[in-house]
């Protein structure tokens, strides 16, 4: 035990609870989609409105989701690809309850309707105060295996889960900044249109760290381990990880076009939006090359299938994201389910699936198994979830794109052509079809789970052994004696 | 000086750190360590229940 073997307990329970509010979160995010649908879902009990539930579903698919996915791949990818047990004892298992205990109160709290009103932000001071201390933990546990690492390099995928744990620590201490005037209440420490540019510079950077770089270096480790050749061009990952670090931090003011933003604000923004196409798009390429010579595995992997296609979407909505920060094409996309298509398009087919292709090759490794329980049920997931997406994003492009000109559209006289509930009628059927596309995407996460369980039910929970320190690759050479 | 002298000052020296950073990258003499470091997650070998039961 010990110092010779890695630390895949805490690793085996955050991929468990990965799945598990993976769920919750989707079935949230199903049930709000009905509702849209068909309003009197809420059946006027305050706790089901859209309007708690809506972050709750946000919150759950994010930070519980998506939070324990990067927790469970940094942990893994940190320790194997330096050759060393996690650093930090008692702060490691802090991390994970700590995170369980957040999004346990958030499942509290925004039902019951305390909300700070911050999209992506809305936990209240008490909970941000303990989202603080376990980040702080978070990180000192994973720059503390680096800094023990017994290999010379550290791998481009954990400059990537760095990068991401350090930068939402700064993220989310500005933009969580307040005055408590109750034990469950606070105004922001900013106002008026700072108020809403910190917010942003919040909310665009969650989405590049959080939901980009964090997920980058999931890429980065499970698409070689899984297709078994090197990353294809490394030193492409790395101009890779810099442009993104240098461009991202600028992009926040494209949420804030046609607003009281001062118009170079917003312009600035619109132009390195429309710069990070080129990293995106490079990261996208040095992902799918990486199978360049075994194409062939994508035919039989179903795992491969996840990661690469993981990879489509994320090329697909780096695409649609610069066009729609462009002033014009935003006149017409904001404000309209355009929006919220995008988002999917890069929170499904790009987080989700390269979460659940990672799971799927991390899952058996953490209980002694060579591989999944069945096989067939990952391709059956991988479909499901693919027509799922599909249907989601088509739908909702199209009703977006409609109200955008139903909105716009202006008679000779000058009056709107269209009321605005007209649009909402125009809207029903691709909320219905929208919906239609969540379930399949849900029902697929429930394959997984009965998957997981029949996965551990079969093997036994272990730990991996640390190679020696001349393992004869190369590597004999520690950085930090 | 002016606070927009400065933060044109910084964004130009961003901007060439950014392409140090990418003429570092491509020079020949990083290319063995580059294929060393790429090699890591494939050296560290395979923690699969086969793949144990071949380290016995």
């Amino acid at each position: 035990m010990k110092e010779t073997q890695y630390n895949y307990k805490v690793v085996r329970q955050f991929a468990v609870m990965t799945v598990i509010w993976g769920i919750v979160g989707m079935l949230v995010g199903v049930v709000i989609a009905a509702q849209l649908a068909w309003p009197a879902l809420n059946f006027d009990i305050p706790w089901l409105t859209y309007g708690r539930l809506r972050p709750l579903h946000t919150n759950a698919v994010v930070f519980a989701f998506g939070g324990s996915a990067l927790f469970a791949t940094s942990y893994y990818c940190v320790q194997r690809t330096s050759h060393a047990r996690l650093f930090g004892g008692p702060l490691i298992g802090f991390t994970f309850w700590g995170w369980q205990l957040v999004i346990l109160l958030a499942a509290i709290t925004l039902p019951l309707g305390y909300t700070s009103s911050k999209e992506y932000a809305e936990l209240e001071w008490p909970i941000d105060i303990l989202i603080a201390l376990v980040w702080v933990a978070y990180a000192v546990v994973f720059f503390g295996t680096i800094a023990k690492r017994k290999v010379k390099h550290i791998y481009v995928a954990n400059w990537f889960f760095g990068a991401f744990i350090l930068t939402v620590a700064i993220l989310h201490i500005v933009n969580s900044a307040a005055v408590p005037v109750g034990p469950m209440k606070s105004y922001s420490a900013y106002a008026g249109v700072q108020d809403a540019m910190v917010q942003w510079w919040y909310g665009h950077n969650a989405v590049g760290f959080f939901l980009t770089a964090g997920f980058l270096g999931m890429m980065y480790y499970f698409i070689p381990k899984q297709a078994g050749r090197p990353v294809y061009s490394y030193r492409l990952s790395i101009v890779h990880f810099w442009a993104l670090i240098f461009t991202y931090m600028w992009a926040g003011p494209h949420h804030l076009h046609y607003t009281a933003l001062p118009d170079w604000a917003q312009s600035v923004g619109m132009v390195f939006s429309l710069i990070l196409l080129a990293p995106s798009w490079g990261g996208m390429i040095n992902g799918i090359m990486t199978l360049s010579g075994a194409w062939h595995k994508l035919r039989t992997d179903p795992i491969l299938k996840f990661l690469i296609v993981s990879l489509s979407f994320y090329g697909m909505s780096t695409f649609e994201g610069p066009m729609m920060s462009i002033k014009t094409v935003n006149a017409l996309s904001h404000y309209t389910d355009w929006t919220v298509g995008h988002v999917h398009s890069g929170a499904l087919g790009w987080v989700a699936m390269i979460t659940i292709g990672s799971l799927y090759y991390l899952l058996p490794r953490l209980f002694g198994r060579s591989e999944m329980y069945s096989i067939k049920a990952i391709t059956l997931h991988f479909w499901i979830t693919t027509i799922g997406i599909v249907l989601y994003i088509a739908s909702m492009w199209i009703a977006g794109v409609m109200q955008g000109l139903m909105w716009r559209a202006v008679n000779e006289d000058g009056t709107l052509t269209y009321t605005f509930v007209e649009s909402v009628k125009a809207t029903y059927p691709y909320y219905v079809i929208r919906l239609t596309g969540g379930l399949l995407v849900l029902s697929g996460m429930f394959v997984m789970a009965w998957n997981m369980f029949k996965t551990i039910g079969a093997g036994k929970a272990v730990e991996g052994e640390i190679p020696p320190v001349s393992a004869g690759s190369g590597f004999d050479a520690p950085a930090h004696a | 000086m002016d606070i927009n002298t400065i933060r044109a000052g910084v964004t130009v020296a961003a901007l060439i750190t950014f392409l140090g950073i990418v003429a570092w990258a491509w020079s020949s003499r990083r290319r063995a360590d580059f294929e060393a470091a790429a090699r890591l997650p494939l050296d560290e070998g395979d923690d699969d229940a086969t793949a144990r039961e071949n380290q016995k």
